[in-house]
């Protein structure tokens, strides 16, 4: 049992998104971070699904009731085990007894926390995701509150010979991370996080020829009235050439849409199935990870690929992220 | 059949099948979903039909594992898959509708603009009840809200604009009007249609198969119930 002693300001527990049910008009949700929150799960040897808590900006304090093997990917929000720092990115034994607690977010916005097993959560249409807005999924279908229990499932093999081998060298201590982590191509670096690389959206043409300049030649910055359902944009506001008639149609993660006063919606995680306005760009899915660690306030500036490099992007990282995962498993063989 | 195909983004495809709101473009699509329904593959995660669009949504791992040549765009090889798999569509094909009933309750504390529709429209509330409960109508699309439907086909004589300034709570169930559409609200959200009144029908249902009530390409009939019958309906639901 993890229980939890402070919440922090958003803490909920998600996995991949919950697919299939967007005809039905339920929003995918799922993590924001899906890299981060999969290299979380490799490390403790899950599978890339299990549900992981996704944890904004302030973090939460948790009591681990039992021994496990965690790992803490993403934004950097400070973690400390019994007042003692502990890095991210690699597999960690937390004994029982212990208190993981987070403290000021260094970078990124948000941490993903996994544990091996995953956090035993009912899943709803195949998911474990947590939508708030209609109170389904993860822990009762809301954020993470102050004395709730989470409880974990059985872990695979593979990871509790990764816990084995970490309680030993841990002798007396309270925890103890492992001497590797993963290769430093995966931790973002969020000097060069402002850059985000998009397409041209469907409706890229309905903007003036200033707009379509303006939209990678000017910053946008991040407004404060950004959730996870989308980040609003502003910026120079972008203008359509005529009113054009826009019919309903469905939008993804990572969609740029204009609504008719001009600052940008960036669609994310909890967006609605479909949308009306004229979508503009949309972010490359190999960028989509750095989009989701912008904090408000944040400075960003778009750069303009083609669809077919972002797909070959994606490709490539994606065949990382595989090797990563054969890496990890050599480990232990 | 004259298909067109763009991206969205690098991991969705969307099937272009009209470029008007009409009965028979609404067809195409149910054709077309219907055809995706039934079929199976590795890089399929889902689609989104919309008024005059499907949208696939696939895996561009998978399609790389899959295709033989790897110069090949996973983009380019949906698009080839998907219109090989859409060549037969017929106009003629036709997808069997079902008729939903839903009950409403008009009464006054459920229909907060019911006075607004009736006065924009110069006609008594009795007569936008009784457009609105006779009319015929067409579940073009769900989407915004789980189980949110689009639904077309509203007699003009009652068209009402929306709200200029939204609510923040719109209570589930509401049955409301923009413009000449009409639509039910499934869970509370913030919204700006005209309330002209309620149903007691849950409409977004998690734990059912599936969560919507309603679908796309269903026919509509509402049906005015009293207050006492709305209340009889929801305690039965909870029974």
């Amino acid at each position: 049992m993890i229980k939890v002693v402070k919440s922090g300001m958003l803490t909920t527990v998600q996995d991949l998104g919950r697919f299939g049910y967007q005809k039905h008009g339920v929003i995918a949700s799922g993590v924001m971070d899906p890299e981060a929150h999969r290299i979380a799960n490799l490390l403790v040897g899950n599978n890339s699904n299990s549900p992981t808590l996704e944890i904004t900006l302030v973090g939460p304090e948790l009591e681990f009731q039992e021994d496990a093997l965690i790992s803490i990917c993403g934004g950097n929000s400070s973690p400390m085990i019994d007042g003692s720092p502990v890095g991210l990115w690699r597999p960690i034994y937390i004994k029982a007894g212990s208190e993981l607690r987070f403290g000021n977010i260094k970078e990124g916005c948000r941490s993903y926390l996994a544990v091996a097993g995953g956090y035993a959560v009912p899943e709803i249409m195949n998911s474990t995701s947590t939508y708030l807005r209609a109170g389904i999924g993860g822990y009762e279908g809301r954020a993470l509150q102050k004395n709730d229990l989470l409880s974990t499932l059985e872990m695979s093999e593979f990871s509790s010979s990764m816990l084995k081998e970490l309680k030993e060298y841990a002798g007396n201590v309270n925890w103890k991370a492992m001497d590797w982590y993963v290769a430093t191509e995966f931790i973002p670096k969020h000097a060069d996080s402002n850059q985000i690389r998009v397409m041209k959206g469907r409706e890229f043409d309905w903007f003036t020829k200033e707009s379509q300049t303006a939209l990678v030649s000017e910053a946008f910055s991040v407004d404060t009235k950004s959730d996870r359902m989308g980040y609003r944009l502003k910026g120079v506001p972008l203008k359509t050439a005529n009113k054009q008639n826009m019919i309903s149609e469905a939008v993804a993660f990572g969609t740029v849409q204009v609504p008719s006063e001009g600052n940008p919606i960036v669609l994310l995680a909890d967006r609605q199935t479909t949308g009306g306005y004229p979508k503009i760009a949309q972010v490359a899915s190999v960028d989509l990870p750095k989009m989701a660690q912008l904090k408000p306030g944040e400075k960003i500036k778009f750069t303009m690929i083609s669809h077919e490099d972002a797909q070959q992007l994606f490709l490539e990282r994606e065949r990382l992220i595989q090797q990563l995962a054969q890496g990890i498993k050599l480990k232990y063989r | 059949m004259n298909l067109e195909y763009s991206p969205l983004g690098d991991q969705a495809v969307i099937i272009q099948i009209g470029h008007a709101i009409n009965e028979l473009t609404h067809k195409r699509v149910q054709q077309i979903t219907l055809i995706l329904e039934n079929s199976q593959f590795d890089w399929f995660i889902e689609y989104v039909p919309a008024f005059t669009t499907v949208t696939v949504f696939y895996d561009p791992v998978k399609v790389s594992e899959l295709s033989s040549d790897s110069s090949i765009l996973p983009y380019d090889w949906v698009c080839k898959e998907l219109s090989s798999l859409l060549t037969n569509l017929r106009d003629t094909e036709s997808v069997q509708a079902r008729t939903v009933e839903i009950p409403v309750c008009y009464e006054e504390e459920f229909a907060p603009d019911l006075e607004f529709v009736a006065q924009t429209n110069n006609l008594h509330p009795e007569e936008v009840i009784d457009i609105h409960s006779k009319g015929q109508y067409l579940v073009y699309m769900i989407g915004f809200a789980p189980g949110f439907p689009y639904i077309g086909g509203m007699d003009e004589q009652i068209a009402a604009p929306r709200r200029e300034n939204p609510r923040e709570r719109i209570p589930e169930g509401s049955v409301g009007i923009a413009g000449n559409q009409t639509g039910v609200y499934p869970i509370e959200t913030p919204g700006g249609w005209q309330l002209i009144g309620r149903t007691p029908l849950e409409l977004f249902r998690p734990q059912d198969t599936p969560p919507s009530l309603l679908n796309a390409g269903d026919r509509i009939k509402f049906i005015p119930i009293s207050k006492a019958d709305y209340e009889k309906y929801k305690e039965g639901e909870h029974d």
